[in-house]
Formats: C-alpha cells, sequence, structure tokens
C-alpha cells in the first residue's frame, strides 16, 4: 500500500485544463520531485492535495483514505503539510507564534480555561511553548523565538515556514520550490536539510522544484509534468535524459 | 504575545487596584462629587469601551471587517427592555438575555455573512445591521419607529464597571491564548492558517459572536441608563462611530482600543452643540489614520506590565 | 393591468437614476477595486450645484445639469488624488475605510456649511406637463429623466467601446500592470474613470432634485446604498451590469413600493444585497475568479 495514491486527477479552470489525468504514488519516507515548465500545474498539484482546490475528477487516497472533498484543515490532520512558493508565513506575529500556532489543533486545554485562567491553561500554555522552543532549536531559529516574522532574513524566513509545517506532526511533507531566491551555498544548505528531515523525522517528502541539481540531488523519483499532464517517470538518471522532458524544457531536442 | 506566568502577588495587587478604582469612583458618585454631567460622560466611556473592545476583537484581531456592529447593540438593547420593561424581570436577566440574543443574532448573521471576503464582507454586515434596524422600526410591540420610553435607570456605576472589567478579562485572556493565536491566523494568512488545521471558519464565527454578544451587554447598559431607545439609534453611522474608535486606537490593540474609546467620547462631549463638527472630525479621522498611519495609535502592539514598568521606572 | 404599466413606468424613471449612479460605482470599482462609499454624496453635490445654478444664477435645467455635471468631476478627481490614490497599494479594507471617511466628510460638510434644511428647486426650473394615455399618467419629468440618463448612457457606451481613452480604463481594470506596461498612464485613466462617474451621478442629483423637488444634505445616503445594490446586482465592475441592476432596482422598488407596505420599501435594497452577496456575489453578468495560491 503506497502512502498516496493519486488516480487519474483532473482540473480545469474555466476552459483550461490545468491538470490532466494526473496519476502518482509516494511510498512511506521517500523522497519524489515533481518538475516541470512554468505553468505546468505542479502547484495546482499541490493545491489539490492539500484541499486549496477541489479537483473535477480522480482520486487522492492517502494511507487509504480519500482525501477527496476535505477541508484544508482536515487534511492537515491526516498528516499532510506544505510550504509555500512564496513565503506564507504569519508576517504580524513572531518566530515563536508562528510555530505554536501549528500546535493549536492538539490544543490541551478548552476555551472556557483560556478565559478563566485555570492550571491546565498555564500547563497547556507552558507545553505549548517548550515544544515550539524545541523545533526552534533544532531549526536554529530559537534565539529569534520574539522577532516578529517579516524582519528575518530570507533564507530564516524559509526555514521557519519549513519548521512550522514540520511542528504539525506531519507523516508527509510537501514542499513548494523551498530553493526559490536562494543562492548555491543557500540551496546546499537546504538540500542537507531536507535529507537530515526526511531521515530524522522518518517523512515522505514530496518536492517541486527549478533548481535541478537540488532535485537530482536529493529525489529517489522524478514526475515530470507538462501542460498539466505527466509526460515522464523515473530515477534521476533517466529523467535527465529523457528526450521528451528536454523538449519540453528546451523547446526542441538540442543536438 | 506573552502568557504571563501565574504570580499570586501579581493577582492580589491587581485585584488591590480594582478595588480601589471602584470604590473611589463610587464614592465620588454616592457624595456628589462628579456631576451629573460627568457621571453621563463616564457612562458613555464604559459603553464605548466595551464597543469599541469587542469590535475590536472582530475587525482587528479576526481581521473581519464588520460594519453593523450597531445591530447587535440594538439588539441588546431591545430584548433586555422587554425583560425589565415588558415582563416585569430584575435587571440581571435583561442583560442575560441581551447577550444571548445578541450572541445568537452573531450567530445567525455570521454563519452566511463570513464566508464572504474583504469588501463583500463589509457590505453584508452593514446590510445585516440595517435590516436589523428596519425590522424593529416595524415591530409595534417594541414601539416601532419611536421606539421604548421611560426605561428605568438600572445601570449603576457598578454595573459598568463589572461589565466592562469582565469584557477586557475575557478578550484580553482570548487573545492571549492559543484560540487567540488561532483568531490572529485567520487574519495574517487564510490559507495557511487552514493548512495548519485551523478552521478559519469556526473561528471567524467564534470571534463574531462573542463580539456580537458584548455589543449586546453595552446596548442594554444603553438602554437602562438614558431612558429612551429607538431604532435609529442603532443606525450604521453609530456602527461607523464605533468603527472610528477601533481604527483610531489600531486595528488589532485592545489597549489601542480602550484609549480611543475614552478619546472619542470625550471628543463628543466636548462637541455635544456641534454635532456636524463631531462628524466632520470623525471623517478627518478616518481619512487621515488611514493614509498617514494606518495602524492607528497602538497598531497591534499592546500596553503591557513592560511598558508600565517602564514607564514607571523612567519617572524614578 | 393599468397599475402595473403606471407602476412600471415610475419604475423605470427611478430605475435610470440608479443606473446613472450605479454606473459611477462599478466604474471605479472596475477599475481600482474600491467602493467608493462616497458616490452616493458626489450625486447630492451634485445636487446641489445643480440647485444653486438654477436658483441663483437662474439657468434652465440643462445648463444646470452640465455645471453640476463638471463640477463634480472635477471634485471626484480631486477626491480620487487626495484620499484614494495614496492608498492604491493598500489593502481594500484601509480603502473602504477611507471612502467611509470621504462620505462622513461630504455629508457633514455640507450640513455644516449649508444648514440641515432641504432646499426646494424652484418650480420655474421645470414646467411640469403631465400627458394622459390611456389611463396612464406620463409626466415630462419622466421623459426628461429616462430620455437624458439614456443619453447619457449611450454616450458613455460611445466613449468605452470607441475611443482611446474607454480602452485605457478597461485595459486597467483587466491588469494594471500590464496597462502600464503599454504605456497607459494609469494615474490619468483613472482620474478619467472618476470624472466621468462622479458626473453621471452629478446628473442623477439633478435628475432627483426635478423629480423629488427637494434637496438635502443627507439625501445621497440611501439612493447611493439602492445604487451600490444595483451595481452589485448588475456584476460590480461589469458596466452593462450597473445599467440593467439600476433599472431592474427601479422598477422592483416601485412595485414593492406599490403593491404593498411602503414601509419595507428600503429593506428591500438589503434583502436584495444580502440574497446576492449570498448566492451569487459575483452578480448577473460577473464571472467567477478563485484566488491563486
Amino acid at each position: 500500500m503506497s502512502l498516496m495514491e493519486i488516480k487519474n486527477l483532473h482540473k480545469s479552470f474555466g476552459g483550461l485544463s490545468a491538470v490532466l489525468n494526473f496519476n502518482f504514488n509516494l511510498e512511506n519516507n521517500e523522497l519524489v520531485g515533481l518538475i516541470g515548465p512554468n505553468g505546468a500545474g505542479k502547484t495546482t498539484v499541490f493545491n489539490l492535495i492539500t484541499g486549496v482546490y477541489k479537483p473535477d475528477k480522480g482520486n487522492i487516497d492517502f494511507e487509504d483514505r480519500s482525501l477527496v472533498g476535505l477541508h484544508p484543515y482536515d487534511i492537515c490532520k491526516r498528516g499532510i503539510a506544505r510550504t509555500f512558493q512564496n513565503i506564507r508565513l504569519f508576517r504580524d506575529l513572531t518566530v515563536l507564534d508562528n510555530v505554536r500556532i501549528a500546535f493549536h489543533k492538539d490544543v490541551q486545554y478548552g476555551f472556557l480555561s483560556a478565559i478563566f485562567r485555570t492550571p491546565g491553561f498555564f500547563r497547556g500554555e507552558a507545553e505549548m511553548e517548550a515544544k515550539a522552543r524545541e523545533f526552534l532549536k533544532i531549526f536554529k531559529l530559537d534565539n529569534k523565538r520574539d522577532e516578529i516574522a517579516s524582519n528575518l532574513p530570507y533564507g530564516e524566513q524559509r526555514r521557519l515556514e519549513i519548521a512550522r509545517a514540520l511542528a504539525t506532526r506531519p507523516t508527509m511533507l510537501i514542499l513548494d520550490e523551498p530553493a526559490a531566491g536562494m543562492n548555491p551555498q543557500e540551496t546546499q544548505e537546504l538540500m542537507q536539510l531536507i535529507k537530515w528531515l526526511r531521515q530524522e523525522f522518518k517523512l515522505a517528502i514530496l518536492l517541486i522544484e527549478h533548481d535541478m541539481p537540488l532535485v537530482m540531488g536529493v529525489c529517489e523519483r522524478i514526475y515530470v509534468l507538462d501542460y498539466g499532464q505527466v509526460i515522464a517517470e523515473g530515477k534521476p538518471e533517466e529523467i535527465r535524459n529523457n528526450k521528451k522532458v528536454i523538449e519540453a524544457y528546451l523547446g526542441e531536442e538540442v543536438n | 504575545m506573552q502568557i504571563y506566568k501565574h504570580s499570586w502577588t501579581r493577582f492580589v495587587a491587581e485585584v488591590a487596584v480594582l478595588v480601589a478604582l471602584f470604590t473611589l469612583v463610587q464614592y465620588a458618585i454616592t457624595t456628589e462629587l462628579l456631576s451629573q454631567y460627568y457621571e453621563i460622560n463616564l457612562n458613555s466611556m464604559c459603553i464605548n469601551i466595551i464597543l469599541a473592545v469587542s469590535l475590536n476583537l472582530i475587525n482587528g484581531f479576526t481581521g473581519q471587517l464588520s460594519l453593523g456592529h450597531a445591530g447587535f447593540m440594538a439588539v441588546g438593547a431591545y430584548v433586555s427592555v422587554i425583560m425589565t420593561n415588558r415582563l416585569d424581570l430584575p435587571f440581571i436577566a435583561g442583560v442575560l438575555a441581551a447577550c444571548l440574543a445578541a450572541a445568537l443574532a452573531g450567530f445567525i448573521i455570521g454563519v452566511p455573512t463570513l464566508r464572504l471576503k474583504g469588501d463583500y464582507l463589509a457590505i453584508a454586515t452593514l446590510g445585516f445591521g440595517e435590516i436589523i434596524r428596519v425590522v424593529l422600526q416595524n415591530i409595534d410591540y417594541v414601539g416601532g419607529p419611536s421606539g421604548i420610553m421611560g426605561i428605568e435607570k438600572l445601570t449603576t456605576w457598578g454595573w459598568l464597571f463589572a461589565s466592562t472589567l469582565i469584557t477586557l478579562i475575557v478578550i484580553i485572556n482570548l487573545v492571549n491564548s492559543s484560540y487567540g493565536r488561532a483568531i490572529i491566523s485567520v487574519r495574517e494568512d487564510e490559507v495557511a492558517a487552514e493548512l495548519m488545521g485551523i478552521n478559519t471558519t469556526r473561528y471567524k464565527v467564534m470571534a463574531f459572536v462573542i463580539g456580537a454578544m458584548f455589543a449586546g451587554l453595552a446596548g442594554a447598559l444603553y438602554a437602562h441608563y438614558f431612558y429612551i431607545i429607538k431604532p435609529d439609534t442603532f443606525n450604521f453611522l453609530k456602527s461607523f462611530d464605533i468603527l472610528v474608535m477601533v481604527v483610531l486606537g489600531g486595528l488589532g490593540s485592545t489597549t489601542g482600543a480602550v484609549i480611543a474609546a475614552i478619546f472619542i467620547t470625550t471628543l463628543t462631549a466636548a462637541l455635544q452643540s456641534f454635532p456636524a463638527i463631531r462628524m466632520i472630525l470623525y471623517a478627518l479621522i478616518l481619512i487621515i489614520v488611514m493614509i498617514y498611519r494606518p495602524q492607528g495609535l497602538m497598531g497591534n502592539k499592546e500596553m503591557g506590565r513592560k511598558t508600565l514598568a517602564r514607564l514607571w521606572g523612567g519617572k524614578k | 393591468m393599468q397599475e402595473f404599466t403606471q407602476q412600471m413606468i415610475n419604475g423605470l424613471s427611478l430605475g435610470a437614476i440608479y443606473a446613472l449612479i450605479a454606473l459611477g460605482y462599478t466604474m471605479v470599482y472596475g477599475i481600482i477595486k474600491l467602493i467608493n462609499f462616497a458616490h452616493g454624496d458626489i450625486m447630492m453635490v451634485g445636487a446641489y450645484v445643480g440647485f444653486f445654478s438654477l436658483s441663483v444664477l437662474g439657468t434652465n435645467i440643462l445648463s444646470a445639469m452640465v455645471f453640476a455635471m463638471l463640477a463634480c468631476a472635477i471634485i471626484g478627481v480631486f477626491i480620487e488624488k487626495i484620499a484614494y490614490k495614496p492608498l492604491r497599494n493598500s489593502t481594500r479594507i484601509a480603502a473602504l475605510i477611507t471612502a467611509i471617511g470621504v462620505s462622513l466628510f461630504l455629508e457633514y460638510a455640507t450640513l455644516f456649511a449649508l444648514g440641515p434644511a432641504q432646499r426646494v428647486f424652484p418650480e420655474t426650473a421645470f414646467q411640469v406637463t403631465n400627458y394622459h394615455f390611456m389611463g396612464i399618467m406620463v409626466s415630462n419629468k419622466d421623459l426628461f429623466v429616462f430620455f437624458s440618463a439614456v443619453v447619457l448612457m449611450i454616450i458613455l457606451q460611445y466613449i468605452i467601446k470607441m475611443t482611446k481613452t474607454g480602452k485605457a480604463m478597461r485595459a486597467v481594470s483587466e491588469d494594471q500592470e500590464a496597462a502600464v506596461l503599454m504605456g497607459i498612464s494609469v494615474d490619468k485613466t483613472v482620474s478619467i474613470t472618476f470624472a466621468i462617474g462622479s458626473s453621471l451621478a452629478a446628473a442623477a442629483g439633478v435628475m432627483i432634485g426635478v423629480y423629488y423637488n427637494t434637496v438635502n444634505p443627507l439625501m445621497g445616503i440611501i439612493p447611493g446604498l439602492k445604487a451600490f445594490v444595483a451595481a452589485v446586482l448588475g456584476g460590480i465592475g461589469i458596466i452593462p451590469g450597473a445599467m440593467v441592476g439600476g433599472f431592474l432596482m427601479g422598477i422592483l422598488e416601485t412595485m414593492v413600493s406599490g403593491y404593498s407596505s411602503s414601509l419595507y420599501r428600503d429593506a428591500v435594497a438589503f434583502g436584495v444585497l444580502i440574497l446576492i452577496l449570498l448566492i451569487k456575489p459575483t452578480g448577473l453578468f460577473g464571472k467567477n475568479t478563485g484566488e491563486k495560491v
């Protein structure tokens, strides 16, 4: 049984097919990449998986249960977390608060406890703060925990977004262009981070990226999307030499 | 945001300050040290604080622009008067009924409306606020357009103090908790919040209902101080009055809402004889704040213990 | 049947007025995504200018209308430059709050300057003649309002479809950034939009003055709100939608007020608004565009 299995996924906007006949599967602890030219439909696939869009046709099964029709917050509770192409942090909140929100879905005290400030409330808060700080320490952001998120440098904002996603304790992590805007050194660090994350947290990771060295360097398998359809799938070496893939990116076969 | 560690000394000190404040003012009122004029303003100030702080929960913390807050105040006012005036029940029954009714109204209006975004939501809430007013205008049991007169003056300083305190405590405690963070995340980025497991619709409705409830409380207090209520008292201009306070104070700052409410009450009193000038000033406040300082007086910061300690320390 | 036709005629006149105001709302929303709360009050200013033109300057009704349109075009552009332009990159909520401020300002500044009492349009301005026609009464007021509105709408359509300015307006509503890249001055286009929208509102204001005879500082609020609902009904941002919406609202209102209690007349507008927002917020002619994540 695959961790995630997608069959025959279709999504159109107006008259335009964004995703056509998309088939996909992901095993536990696998690191898979999704690449393709801009506008190929990669982010749409992510949005379909995470419930931001509803598919027109097709199945998305996660741990053998369907995700179709669920709200994003339920999908998060099932164990899928994601980051975004243009970082979507809670900009006016502190670093600590950004991560603490990840724990809200499992909050240990009730709404009335919050208002009446019961001992349960203080305990719950202390726990959440401790857990959040643990995560921040892992991502080397603990010393900046009281900083406003929008004041962090770009690279750290990306790290924070990943930390926040992980704080929801997912089984599967979806990263949407995590290396966007990074220089080669930062990208190298990111590669190490992704590999480490996968090992440390036993995650399955699905990655959209344009940075080829990154994709080829960390992914075990790669799907290539063009005009909403999968045109190739396989190991990095296979994809690298695939004619259709080269055509899709460069236009025509390069001799 | 900081969750202050539980400390008994601090708690006792806070209670002492509040008791002192209450007694001082009560004394001034009973011995008539405080003239009628000031008493009225104190009354309006407390009611405005409750209105501003409750609207701020919706507009400021949850980021949903509601322009119909006066409608909930109306529901609270009318229901409380029905309880005391028509059904001869004690004031506490009126107040509780007002809160419940306003909360219910908040729920009924909130659930369909909060699916809308941004300006559409704002206009829908404005529409609902006006619908409440028009409906009240057409119900003879509550006096139609002329409303209800001769309402017993049951709102005392004790009621005002307690109500304001409770409103502030509930909202501040709510905001400074995980639930508050969830609400704020809805303002910051709804899509990201949903993907972190937060049911944004539930929290929008929660904030809306709580805000509406306190507006109802304010309505009940208002009705039982000013003798008369009419549907026109609670029109969209009243909603705009409250909006001005929240905008001026800073969308997302409870302290700001309190300060602005006090300021606006004082301004209203000073310009009592010049209602047109007051409205012109409100208009200018809205325009100037939005253009030059959209975060208002306090932004989304609060004046907490740290600031007070600093100010106090600086004085020495 | 007669009754019905009579109501229809009244409805068409009222609808023409709403349509003119609705056009201003929809054009401004289309171009800068702002609900110009103050638009109804521009109509009020137009009515006052018309009033002063007639009573103080002693002009005829058409010149009064032209004066009003010119004055409001200028005022509209002025307001945009001072209050809305600085917020072009802010949130829509911020702009909406500012628009509320502008609305309040226009209302209460007028009230302060000219007093709350309503002014009556001089009778000499418009000699009323009633035509009777198979038991239906049509006043020349109705004809004046209806036909002037239609003429103005035709002129507007011409401008939008046939002139370079109109093209620029359409381009900026579609995609502001792309329009800039095409060499279109967004500032100028926005100003022109406000000018045109405001002048149409002014015309409506003069018509209201003619039709109902009185003007007062707060007269813009309710008709403004109804015209706004009309614009939303037709599809906010869509010009033919505003025209259709305006006529529909006018007819709906006269029907409700004619056949049932006029107490609920104003509530009808709010009711329609809520229904549209809950059922199809993009209006009759609107398309659905989702948010790109």
